[in-house]
């Protein structure tokens, strides 16, 4: 199997390795090092270039608008714009758009006009309601909030928490229980409008990241029309998963171009420090440092690639997706890790973007399912078992 | 921590500000009743955290008091405090006008 990219594919990344090294490097110099997000103003002007690159809307399916990108090319484009230090979790702080709430692809024809189609015109905002205090790597068992039908609505009560943009959004997705013997099978999704009165945003919750933030959310007899069920009443837990599955391909790509950002830093400054009368490049120890990063780069490369592969394909890529997640999230966090050890002292300021990565990439070994749940995934293909 | 930041005023004078860390934090500044002008952080390209940022205010005259809170996830707390302040009162504080236009986020704190 070769990964080498196409001719077109190396141009098109050529193109976005320009624009993160011209475009977003020289404004991030001007932001506080923990900034996610640029001023208005700047964020239009870098949409008018990916747009005139033919890349904005990447990840939005090309009947609804997007650019025809293929998702092994989409997967390279990822591995590319997170390498800037808002990188990982504000790719060039979403100058190429996005797919948004994917699972609105799903809708029905009037929930498409209502939420969809305002989302992609930027006109709306979504935000994405699973996780809650009970749990959020099991959801399926860890769904407390209720949701029970009342006429023509359903009645929500209970709570979310890490649910990020709540608070400034106009409509989530929020999963909620309707059927309490069904486990996974009792699970519905509701679009609900950010009005909707017994709806709360209680509080925020911080983070090692400080410049974007988890809310938790409250439903107290929060009442939404059945018009707003998304799907299937009860099939809601599969909305999820199958948003799950998808996000870890890109989830690995931010992780990897971090790592690779943070390994060219290393390798610029092993050639310029001196010790002991020897550059830092010199030395076995940095040597070997540097060599391990490699490794798990490459390692985690070829995973993810290997992931974008199969699904390209139209194949199953659940236990691909699943190492190639938990590959680059932990491979990336030792790269980061030892970058740090070879900046010595410089490598903990917030004059290098390390600091930053460290603390963030922390997150990355949990986000999206944490490694065990990657685990338990490839381990229930390998033996053909259902998940317990 | 408490959802608003509710440590007793200071004085805006040189020696309260002089007597600052250098850290890193969130602050809000009040006119002499303690009605809440601006609130403000003190990021990491500030040259003396906190220390930095009330001189600056001191110096432009822009209150009578302040109070501080040091940590180190001053952007998310910057936001809380906005967030906070505008389920309390509203409206965000006259001094922080110019955050409507990237549009804060709502809270409804209880």
């Amino acid at each position: 199997m070769d990964f080498e990219p196409t001719e077109e594919q190396a141009l098109i990344v050529d193109q976005v390795r320009r624009f993160v090294r011209e475009e977003i490097w020289p404004l991030e110099a001007k932001l506080d090092p923990d900034a996610s997000r640029v001023e208005p103003e700047d964020h239009a002007r870098l949409v008018a270039k990916t747009r005139a690159m033919g890349l904005y809307g990447l990840g939005i399916p090309p009947e609804f608008g997007g650019p025809d990108v293929d998702i092994v090319t989409q997967t390279l484009i990822a591995i590319e714009t997170s390498q800037h230090r808002a990188g990982l979790y504000s790719p060039c702080f979403g100058a190429f758009g996005g797919a948004g709430l994917a699972q609105l692809y799903e809708a029905n024809d009037d929930q498409k006009q209502r939420y969809l189609f305002p989302m992609l015109r930027g006109e709306k905002r979504g935000f994405f309601g699973l996780t809650e205090p009970s749990g959020g790597s099991d959801p399926a068992r860890a769904i407390r909030t209720k949701a029970v039908r009342d006429g023509d609505d359903w009645v929500i009560n209970g709570s979310k928490i890490f649910i990020s943009g709540a608070d400034g959004a106009d409509f989530g997705i929020v999963f909620a229980r309707t059927d309490a013997e069904k486990g996974r099978g009792g699970i519905t999704c509701f679009i609900v409008d950010g009005d909707t009165p017994g709806f709360h945003v209680r509080r925020v919750v911080h983070t090692l990241r400080s410049g974007h933030y988890g809310t938790e959310l409250q439903f107290e007899d929060a009442r939404v029309p059945h018009a707003n069920v998304l799907g299937e009443v009860n099939r809601g837990f599969a909305i999820a998963n199958d948003r799950l599955t998808r996000q870890r391909i890109p989830y690995a790509a931010g992780c990897l171009g971090v790592a690779v950002r943070a390994q060219e830093m290393s390798i610029d400054y092993a050639k310029q420090r001196e010790t002991f009368g020897a550059m830092l490049s010199t030395r076995q120890a940095i040597q070997w440092m540097v060599v391990d990063n490699e490794i798990d780069i490459r390692t985690a490369r070829w995973a993810i690639l290997a992931a974008a592969c199969k699904a390209a394909r139209g194949e199953p890529f659940r236990t691909e997706a699943a190492m190639a997640k938990l590959l680059a999230s932990e491979g990336a966090s030792r790269v980061v890790d030892r970058a740090i050890q070879i900046h010595g002292g410089y490598g903990v300021t917030k004059d290098f973007p390390l600091e930053r990565w460290y603390r963030e990439m922390r997150i990355r070994r949990i986000g999206e399912g944490p490694s065990e749940v990657q685990r338990i995934v490839m381990a229930r293909d390998l033996f053909d078992q259902a998940l317990y | 921590m408490g959802v608003r930041l509710e440590k007793p005023w200071r004085e805006l004078t040189a020696a309260n500000v002089a007597a600052l860390a250098a850290e890193l934090g969130v602050y809000q500044l009040a006119d002499a009743d303690g009605r809440i002008v601006r609130i403000g952080y003190a990021g990491g390209r500030t040259l003396f955290g906190l220390r930095s940022e009330l001189e600056a205010a001191l110096r432009a005259g822009e209150a009578a008091k302040f109070r501080t809170e040091v940590t180190a996830q001053y952007l998310s707390r910057y936001e809380e405090l906005l967030m906070v302040h505008a389920a309390d009162n509203g409206v965000l504080p006259p001094g922080n006008a110019a955050d409507a236009r990237r549009r804060t986020g709502r809270l409804s704190p209880g």
